[in-house]
């Protein structure tokens, strides 16, 4: 793998010591805690598991989530001297639906609070794959895109400016051939700058051009802000109850909304097992 | 707090209702169109999309109304025929290996330490042979087909089969994506029911399931491989034995995806009677597979899995065989018994008591079958042949075939109605454990179960009656 | 028009959705929506289902689903531009 990295055209990072992936160790399983946990969604057919097991090395461990039959996949790495739990969600195009698939991304999202998310996106699909990532936005700051198969959009005839991207999504944004080993030093080193909190992201948040949704948003945020206090994601919740969503109405019922504030994932993922 | 929170539910009913219907709609609009406006200040498009060409050509050629089906059918052919040729060395040497050396050795051992016959018969020949035989016939063609399903998959072809054969699946009120889980299903039929994930609609699941059973796994191809070539084949003239034998099989399996199709449509109007769910498939561009890193997957998953059920449910069915056929009551063995018990049935159905003994027996493994048969005949006609309760192979098709018609009483029909019989039968006990695992039913495992084999029966009845009235049996 | 009479290589923009429910969902999730372009691909070799293009991706609907969407054909010379 890291041989593959170092065939690529050299750029200034890769020179940069704490940039390296042969920093890269992937542990399996059997990386006993974890200092951090990552969450990795995306469209289907963008690549996603190729990434995934560039970062976990096919040692991955497979089974379902509780209580559903839906594949869970996960793995961990550890990268300039921290440990990383990768676990990979299922494919979706958004998280708005009643799908099995689409609870289960956005409640791991939204409740396990991962202290970054990776969502994949398709550099030559580019406009039906941002809806996930602007949605995911809306639940977490702390999230880096992966802008998966640029060979295949070069191919095209397609290229994308990430810079331009990164500005107007606010989050680091990593340009990746995956299956050819390409951004994968970079995707690390984003992912860990994120998860340190080195990396100030400032999410673009939606707002709803239309007038009366944006209201009925902003009334619903304000008072989940007062009964909730320090909720980081308002709108988010705003507009899952306004969608009549279960999970969120029970958690605004039984109160446990007031538990998610900054990620504190060992908490929140024994309590996402437990329910 | 409770006060607070029962507000915010008050409110957010009330906001839901003033909004109507279309929430779900505005929202995605507005996403989309924030997702237009970011897209269109960071893409840019140049020149020739010349990828996009190849594609398109690709496309033109395997869904097309000429070369569609016929790409279909000799993609298909390629995978079973790699898989079938290239898993005989391999199944060979493991058997002459695991059936052969370690067989031996294992009884030197047992000798040699001394310990009591019907112990070293018990857990060598038993437990350890249906293990072993399930390992050499299984693990090479598992080893060969999921790593080349997997990379048809991962290249973006079996989308375009799902396209192909949606509209069969449709008129059958089934999912398109069905024609892949039945795909899969030729491997091994437990991994085809897992792959039923791929479809969301509950009620479309389960018809897949259901019907999963209908393609042929690798356990049940020698089976109908060794049955077809000395019933079928030996009928025709020698110089199209092979054909006609291939052919047979062939046949069957179709016969399988006809059955496939029928008992979708069946479920879909009775049992499981629903709407058409939401169907949408994406085709995704053709990509080059990752070889190495899917053989690699493949190989160990499969490896694992195989040698996991090997050990979890052949090496119990080896026991059961081993003792019916060692424990006498009154004269004879279990096994004697119950082939007599069981022959009238058998004929009535026009195969006998020894095929649906071994059956009976073979529910964990479908790989234990003919080695069981065979034994069940010899000890059965007390023949030298084979010690009793001790599975074994001939080398010879010739001598096979001499057991079962001469020892056995064969006739053409007995062939024919097992091949018949191996594709309508119960799911292996993996595959029904699976379908638990995956269903949370007792209800519909039991149908998934009991489906088969009811129709296994209806069928083989009817063309043993059909054929002695005709007088040609 | 609807999207099921759209011919083979034809383009077209999405007027409005008549789908429901789970249905609908599914439709606005692949990105059609009203403004959307769409263009016809190919037909499956029985003729149904059909792949459309969307928003740069290919997928396959059913004939069933296809009359629920209304399109409004794309003058040609606008497809000639909209093609390269």
């Amino acid at each position: 793998m890291s041989a593959q990295v170092e065939t690529v055209d050299a750029k200034p990072c890769s020179a940069c010591s704490s940039c390296n992936t042969s920093q890269l160790t992937r542990l399996g399983i059997k990386a006993g805690g974890w200092d951090y946990v990552v969450a990795l969604m995306g469209n289907p057919n963008t690549g996603k598991s190729t990434i995934f097991n560039s970062l976990t090395g096919l040692r991955q461990h497979v089974g379902n989530w509780p209580g559903k039959t839906v594949t869970r996949a996960e793995g961990a790495f550890s990268y300039n001297n921290n440990k990383y739990k990768l676990v990979d969600l299922p494919g979706t195009y958004s998280l708005l639906s009643t799908s099995v698939d689409e609870e289960i991304a956005r409640d791991f999202v939204l409740f396990g609070q991962p202290d970054v998310t990776i969502v994949v996106a398709d550099a030559a699909r580019l406009e039906r794959n941002l809806g996930l990532a602007m949605q995911v936005l809306e639940i977490t700051d702390r999230v880096v895109v992966a802008l998966n198969l640029i060979d295949e959009a070069r191919g095209n005839g397609v290229t994308v400016d990430e810079r331009a991207l990164t500005r107007d999504l606010g989050v680091p944004v990593v340009p990746m051939a995956a299956r050819r080993g390409e951004g994968v030093a970079e995707l690390l080193s984003a992912v860990d700058n994120v998860a340190q909190g080195a990396y100030p992201t400032r999410p673009r948040r939606m707002k709803y051009r239309d007038a009366q949704l944006e209201a009925a948003i902003v009334t619903l945020a304000a008072q989940l802000e007062s009964a909730f206090a320090g909720l980081p994601n308002a709108r988010w919740v705003a507009l899952r109850l306004l969608e009549g969503d279960e999970s969120i109405v029970r958690a605004v019922h039984e109160g446990t909304l007031g538990e998610i504030r900054q990620p504190n994932t060992f908490v929140n993922l024994t309590k996402l097992e437990a329910r | 707090m409770a006060a607070r929170s029962a507000e915010i539910l008050e409110t957010a009913a009330q906001l839901r209702g003033e909004i109507g219907d279309d929430l779900h709609d505005r929202l995605t609009e507005a996403i989309y169109a924030d997702a237009e406006e970011v897209a269109g200040h960071a893409v840019s498009r140049s020149g020739q999309p010349r990828r996009v060409h190849l594609d398109q050509l690709l496309d033109r050629v395997l869904t097309s109304r000429v070369w569609g089906f016929p790409a279909m059918i000799l993609m298909m052919m390629v995978v079973f025929w790699l898989t079938i040729a290239g898993a005989n060395v391999p199944s060979a040497m493991l058997a002459g290996f695991l059936q052969g050396t370690v067989y031996e050795a294992l009884h030197a051992v047992a000798r040699a330490a001394g310990a009591p016959w019907w112990l070293g018969g018990f857990l060598i020949d038993g437990v350890y042979l249906a293990t072993a035989w399930v390992i050499s016939v299984m693990l090479p063609p598992m080893a060969i087909f999921f790593p080349l399903f997997t990379l048809l998959e991962n290249f973006g072809y079996l989308p375009r089969v799902a396209f192909n054969l949606d509209r069969l699946f449709k008129r059958a009120g089934a999912h398109g994506k069905q024609s892949l889980t039945m795909m899969m299903g030729y491997g091994c039929n437990a991994a085809g029911v897992v792959s039923t994930r791929i479809i969301d609609s509950p009620r479309e699941r389960l018809i897949a399931i259901i019907t999963n059973n209908f393609s042929i796994c690798n356990g049940r191809w020698p089976t109908l491989i060794l049955i077809g070539t000395i019933f079928i084949g030996a009928t025709a003239p020698p110089a199209l034995a092979s054909f006609i034998a291939a052919s047979s099989v062939v046949a069957v399996a179709v016969l399988g995806v006809i059955f496939t199709l029928l008992v979708s449509a069946f479920l879909s109007r009775t049992w499981l009677k629903g709407e058409a769910s939401s169907f949408s498939l994406e085709l995704p561009p053709y990509r080059p597979p990752q070889i190495w890193q899917t053989l690699y997957t493949s190989v160990i998953d499969r490896t694992l899995i195989v040698l996991k059920r090997a050990v979890i449910m052949a090496a119990p069915a080896g026991a059961v065989v081993w003792l019916i056929s060692n424990i006498h009551l009154g004269g004879s063995s279990i096994a004697e018994q119950a082939v007599h018990l069981l022959q009238p049935l058998g004929v009535l159905l026009g195969l006998n008591g020894v095929i649906l003994l071994a059956y009976i027996v073979a529910i964990p493994a479908n790989e234990i079958v003919i080695p069981t048969i065979l034994m069940l005949t010899l000890n059965v006609a007390k023949s030298g042949l084979a010690s009793t309760g001790v599975m074994l192979e001939l080398e010879d098709t010739a001598q096979v075939h001499h057991v079962l018609t001469g020892m056995g009483g064969w006739t053409l029909l007995t062939g024919m109605n097992l091949m018949l019989f191996s594709l309508l039968h119960n799911p292996c006990s993996t595959t029904i454990l699976t379908i638990w695992q995956e269903t949370r039913s007792l209800k519909w495992t039991t149908i998934a179960t009991l489906l088969p084999v009811a129709l296994g029966v209806v069928v083989c009845f009817l063309t043993a009656t059909v054929a002695r009235l005709l007088g040609i049996i | 028009m609807t999207l099921s009479q759209l011919e083979v290589g034809q383009i077209a923009k999405v007027i409005k959705v008549r789908s429901e429910n789970a249905e609908r969902r599914r439709m606005l999730d692949i990105g059609i929506l009203p403004g959307t372009v769409i263009e016809t691909v190919m037909r499956s070799p029985l003729g149904d289902p059909v792949a459309y293009r969307v928003r740069d991706a290919v997928v396959a609907l059913r004939r069933e689903q296809a009359e629920l969407i209304e399109v409004q054909s794309v003058a040609q010379e606008t497809q000639m531009e909209m093609k390269r």
